[in-house]
């Protein structure tokens, strides 16, 4: 199925109790795609990641994820079957060790190939000299680094990443991009990726959707991802 | 030679208290601390466990097996229980405690109205050992040794195992492990499962020392609540040490005042730690270490 997307969102609408933030969204990620939505505070970015994880609810709307309807489908299906989530605030186990968290992250893998310790390592180091360490006392970027590596090692198809730069350090943010670039070109993984910060967005989206009020206002080709002034229009008011 | 004697009564009277407190409380610790449902039909799986050993044991099953019966049964009562009613209630913890109430007197009359008032029990085994001229039940030694390794054995259950790890996770961010695949609702159950295996195991063990009535949990309700209490959430940072400190004071009143003394001693302390560390033990230690 080389050219049916991985993912496909139409009609999405979604929110928390009454309120609905998602008014709408249409959306595709092809395999081994990075793609980006861009956009400001509050128009309901993670609101469509929590809704992609199942975590939400969505009011209206159909989720299809490798060719079936995952609408219905339970957070921890959604997960086995190759979503992989990075969530804003990294949301590691704090008092789990860094090891422990991993083992967490192998459970959305099994049956679907054995986890590959080697290569989370490879690309996080610091991870495996510190593997018996409470991830609660890592630093923020380690903790990201965490998050990133605790959704690999379930051998996701598709990589949920929800404002990775959020209170981590310029160099930090330059080594996170490299690695999500680096491991979408080895294994082929598909990324989403929220975010607000210009350097990120630019130095790792194919390409990119605008978000504003609930509804994906502007499209954003591979040309005008990697434009900064074009970008940063959409980011600031 | 004296010394020794009274050493060894302190220590045998220390010992059995402790195993008591260990072994009534562990169930009510897991359930509380991994999934914060106050259990108050603790007590009623205990006396499940109680009865199915008694009953298997009178026909000829060989004791330890006959336990470990009864804890299974439990286990898979608290399972059905957990289905039916508690996971309706994770949301709402005051109404589970009503609900787990009823349940505790839903069963205390139920086994009243089918059993009867008592049943017949199985006798102590093992017999007595002589020390200094007093004889002690070579049972209660054992049941000593069953809390330590209880002890043990959970702590390798938690901190030893997939299950263990992928079960704290869920305690810590129960959304974060969803998201991860972990099937949480099968977690809670398996969990509950769990501490109701832990109170048949409790009733189990303690079959053989007491009279076979319906109303036999209450005698492990008020210990073990105690432990959970001064303990706070975690059983072994928590509730273990709690139930040295408690045995210790329990002990060492009973010795120098009496029975009645030792009581008084353990709800004194009780009211006095909800007082001075309302997050018990446990909560007092992970706040200092933070």
């Amino acid at each position: 199925m080389p050219d049916q997307p991985l993912l496909t969102i139409s009609g999405l609408r979604s929110g928390y109790g009454g309120e609905t933030v998602l008014q709408g969204v249409d959306l595709n990620i092809a395999r081994g795609e990075i793609v980006a939505v861009v956009g400001r505070n509050g128009v309901g970015k993670s609101t469509l990641m929590r809704t992609l994880t199942g975590l939400l609810k969505p009011s209206a709307g159909t989720i299809h994820f490798q060719g079936r309807d995952a609408t219905a489908d339970g957070a921890d299906l959604r997960a086995r079957n190759g979503i992989g989530y990075i969530p804003q605030g990294r949301e590691v186990f704090p008092e789990l060790t860094i090891r422990e968290n991993l083992m967490v992250g192998e459970v959305a893998g099994r049956g679907r190939g054995s986890p590959d310790y080697d290569t989370v390592y490879r690309f996080f180091p610091i991870l495996k000299e510190r593997s018996r360490q409470r991830a609660g006392t890592l630093s923020g970027g380690q903790q990201q680094q965490l998050a990133i590596a605790r959704a690999m090692i379930g051998n996701p198809a598709l990589m949920l990443l929800d404002e990775p730069s959020e209170g981590i350090q310029p160099s930090i943010i330059k080594d996170i991009a490299r690695n999500v670039r680096t491991l979408n070109a080895e294994t082929g993984v598909s990324v989403l990726l929220v975010e607000q910060n210009l350097d990120l967005i630019v130095s790792l989206a194919d390409r990119g959707h605008v978000m504003e009020k609930g509804r994906i206002v502007a499209e954003l080709g591979a040309d005008e991802i990697r434009s900064r002034d074009e970008v940063r229009k959409y980011l600031t008011i | 030679m004296a010394l020794f004697q009274s050493v060894f009564a302190m220590l045998y009277q220390f010992g059995d208290t402790f195993a008591f407190l260990v072994i009534s409380c562990a169930g009510l610790a897991v359930i509380f601390g991994m999934m914060g449902v106050i259990n108050l039909a603790h007590g009623e799986f205990i006396m499940c466990g109680a009865y199915v050993t008694a009953s298997t044991a009178r026909v000829g099953v060989p004791l330890p097996l006959a336990i470990l019966i009864g804890a299974l049964v439990a286990g898979a009562v608290g399972m059905i229980v957990e289905r039916l009613v508690i996971r309706h209630l994770y949301h709402r913890p005051l109404d589970s405690i009503i609900a787990t109430w009823g349940i505790s007197l839903i069963a205390t009359q139920g086994v009243l109205i089918v059993l009867g008032s008592t049943m017949q029990g199985v006798g102590t085994p093992l017999g007595s050992i002589d020390v200094g001229g007093r004889s002690y039940s070579l049972y209660r030694i054992v049941l000593m040794a069953c809390a330590l390794g209880l002890l043990g054995g959970l702590y390798l259950l938690f901190y030893h195992s997939r299950f263990g790890v992928i079960a704290r996770a869920t305690i810590q961010k129960p959304q974060m492990a969803h998201a991860l695949g972990v099937n949480t609702g099968r977690m809670y159950g398996l969990t509950f499962g769990l501490g109701a295996a832990l109170a048949g195991l409790a009733g189990g063990l303690y079959a053989p020392t007491m009279t076979m009535v319906p109303t036999m949990g209450a005698t492990f309700i008020v210990e073990s609540f105690v432990t959970v209490v001064v303990g706070g959430a975690d059983i072994f940072v928590g509730a273990a040490p709690a139930a040295a400190i408690l045995a210790l004071i329990k002990a060492g009143l009973t010795a120098w005042y009496g029975q009645l003394f030792g009581q008084i001693g353990l709800l004194v302390t009780v009211i006095l730690v909800i007082r001075i560390l309302p997050g018990g033990l446990s909560g007092w230690l992970k706040g200092t270490s933070r």
